[in-house]
């Protein structure tokens, strides 16, 4: 017998397990956890044996906040309704209208740092996937076709909003998603920019991201809250401000946090941007990376090299890579990566939130030319002061990955620091070798040794 | 002998190289040995021999290099084959300029400056194409000796084009070609044109300053030499012993360490 079986008829056995597991017991369990967790970090010896210091303190909220996030994902459904969205897709009109958002790619990140990726990914393969598909989008259809996952349950989507501004593998997957779970898709298609904007594309865009309102609006049953709306894309705009000040506090000499912290500390900006959650968030998060440097602590204990990462991170070997390099005095401080998440906050105007929108997703990293990319890395090897830069070629992510021989190229020639080509992926370990990626690592850090 | 300044090992994928220098740089001992499946246990027992011969004790820095370096217990420092390498050739040559290293697993491109460090380099990606042992692996299928592998390329002007630079295709290639009545040389000719199509892409890449030095047990192999000198219209210059620069390069920078 089900909970539903042996519930009055007038009781909505969704909104109670919602209610009871997520509202009451979920909530409290996790504020509890969190409790646990600052008090263990309030009591945490010094590690004289680790080449890093303590964490930020923040992490047992950023821990309570994603938890909740992917809690409330298991009792969803039939609740809110659902969007699963792309990375880069315009988001802001669906949480003003109460959308529970899934973004599939950090769940496939998740599964990667558990370790569980490789095997969900295989689910996908052995169903006839390629694996030459990005593990992302493996992972989630493995995830999707066995039901395996690190976050306990996915919510079922009512609609599915693909944008291609960051790859054209999502114009696929999304397809394949909506076949499968037979929702609605909304496609938005994001032209390539190899300049500034034009105004027909703006306006492309902008029409599209009507257009997807529209079908949200008929399958939520009530109209846009302009009120809401705006209160949301101030929120998105506050979360992204406050996300590149927390990236750019690094530029401070020892940077107070590395960019694999960063890949971590993410979550929120990627998951619920728009949400005032995020703003209080990263308002704390600066408040202590403030402190750090005010009494001058650094993410690693002796920092001697600074790093510029580019790409995605290798998410199975973050933490791996992270104490390996502080042990050589390395400090991965920066990344494009993260940075993408806050160098579009300038162009988010609440005032004109479709205008704005438009522009803010014509204009990722990802979706303009590898000479933008080549001007950005050269402005943050500059304003970060970067002794060496390691751009991972990540065999799944073909758009980011494409044009990194020539940028690695022109930061070696013409800005004379040290670069490594690292071959591997984001997501799946069968692509990285561990022994030929040490070595190259290695000899990357002597490089940087004789320069110095 | 007091004049031994520090013992360089390099323990390679093919072979593990051992080299003593002096307080002026030069070699006063070397051994080369294949790898044997225990390189640990390998090395000790070259550098006990190394150390009786010269009658030197432990307190002589040894510095390690190569894939198995990280298992020498009694190195006093490990480093890359990419700075030892450099830093051998940039001594024994006298000069900055482009290196090819071919070894057994992988090859590698150094850019080195005019101080023997190195400035950029490249390795070849998770592939065993373009390393020694993509001619070693396709030659067995032929039964040549690596030894005569140079030789026979180049004993004729017939080349058999091997189109896959996958080492477990090309092996497959080589099948179908022997099927077919090929004769063995154009093949192997047509081999060491893949490889060093796969070596000159990455010299390119990383760009080359002249001149073009060749390193690693590969460089003995006389037709390679000549092919990345005709693909590349380079002069290629070798050190007098090529296969050792490693370890040579690994005692030098233990001495002045």
């Amino acid at each position: 017998m089900t909970t539903s079986d042996a519930l009055p008829h007038y009781v909505d056995s969704n909104r109670l397990e919602h209610f009871v597991n997520y509202e009451v017991v979920g909530k409290t369990a996790l504020r509890v956890q969190r409790w646990r967790d600052q008090w263990k970090i309030a009591r945490r010896q010094p590690r004289p044996n680790s080449p890093l210091n303590p964490p930020l303190r923040c992490v047992a909220h950023m821990k309570e906040i994603m938890s909740r996030h992917y809690l409330e994902g298991r009792y969803a459904s039939g609740v809110r309704k659902v969007a699963w969205v792309t990375s880069g897709a315009p988001t802001e009109p669906l949480q003003a209208l109460g959308y529970f958002l899934v973004y599939p790619e950090n769940h496939a990140a998740l599964c990667g740092v558990r370790r569980k990726a490789q095997s969900i990914a295989e689910e996908a393969e052995h169903a006839g996937w390629s694996r030459d598909i990005c593990s992302y989008a493996r992972t989630d259809i493995g995830s999707m076709i066995s039901g395996q996952t690190p976050a306990g349950r996915l919510p079922r989507p009512d609609m599915l909003v693909c944008c291609t501004n960051i790859c054209q593998t999502v114009l696929h997957w999304y397809r394949v998603l909506a076949d499968y779970f037979g929702c609605p898709l909304v496609l938005i298609d994001t032209p390539f920019l190899y300049q500034e904007a034009h105004d027909h594309e703006l306006a492309y865009v902008r029409r599209q991201i009507e257009d997807m309102i529209c079908v949200a609006e008929e399958i939520a049953g009530k109209p846009l809250d302009h009120r809401r709306f705006e209160e949301v894309m101030t929120n998105a705009k506050r979360g992204a401000e406050l996300w590149l000040d927390v990236l750019n506090r690094s530029q401070h000499r020892p940077a107070p946090m590395t960019a694999f912290d960063g890949f971590i500390h993410m979550g929120p900006i990627v998951d619920m941007r728009g949400e005032a959650v995020t703003v209080a968030y990263y308002e704390r998060m600066i408040a202590e990376l403030d402190e750090r440097i005010a009494r001058g602590i650094g993410a690693i204990k002796d920092e001697r090299y600074r790093v510029l990462w580019d790409n995605l991170p290798i998410w199975f070997k973050i933490g791996e890579f992270s104490t390996w390099l502080a042990e050589r005095g390395v400090n991965v401080l920066a990344s494009t990566y993260t940075y993408a998440w806050g160098e579009l906050a300038p162009m988010i105007d609440p005032d004109h939130p479709l205008d704005s929108m438009a522009r803010v997703y014509l204009h990722p990293v990802l979706n303009r030319s590898a000479g933008h990319k080549l001007d950005a890395m050269k402005r943050m090897v500059d304003e970060f002061e970067i002794d060496g830069v390691i751009l991972h070629s990540d065999r799944s992510c073909k758009p980011y990955s494409l044009g990194q021989i020539d940028q690695r190229d022109r930061l070696v020639k013409t800005l004379g620091v040290p670069a490594l080509l690292l071959e591997a992926d984001h997501n799946d370990p069968r692509d990285y070798s561990d022994e030929q990626g040490s070595t190259r690592l290695e000899a990357f850090v002597e490089m940087m040794e004789a320069r110095a | 002998m007091s004049g031994v300044a520090a013992i360089g090992i390099d323990a390679g994928s093919t072979t593990c190289k051992l080299v003593a220098v002096d307080r002026g740089g030069a070699i006063v001992s070397s051994r080369l040995e294949q790898t044997e499946p225990r390189v640990e246990v390998q090395v000790q027992r070259m550098l006990e021999a190394t150390r009786a011969e010269l009658g030197v004790d432990g307190e002589v820095p040894a510095i390690a290099t190569g894939y198995g370096r990280k298992l020498i217990k009694d190195a006093t420092r490990n480093l890359t084959e990419i700075t030892c390498h450099a830093r051998g050739v940039f001594r024994d040559l006298g000069r900055a300029g482009t290196l090819v290293d071919i070894g057994g697993q992988d090859s590698k491109v150094i850019q080195i400056g005019d101080d023997g460090r190195p400035v950029d380099f490249m390795m070849n990606d998770k592939c065993a194409a373009g390393t020694g042992r993509f001619l070693e692996y396709t030659a067995a299928r032929l039964g040549v000796p690596v030894e005569e592998l140079g030789g026979r390329a180049l004993s004729t002007n017939q080349e058999e084009a091997i189109s896959s630079t996958c080492t477990v295709f090309a092996e497959s290639e080589i099948i179908s070609l022997i099927a077919r009545g090929a004769d063995p040389d154009a093949i192997l000719r047509g081999l060491h044109r893949s490889l060093v199509g796969r070596v000159v892409s990455m010299v390119r890449n990383v760009g080359i300053v002249a001149p073009l030095m060749l390193s690693g047990g590969v460089a003995r192999n006389e037709a390679v030499r000549r092919m990345i000198a005709d693909a590349t219209a380079e002069d290629v210059i070798l050190p007098r012993d090529p296969q050792l620069m490693g370890a040579y390069g690994a005692a030098l920078l233990g001495g002045t360490a």
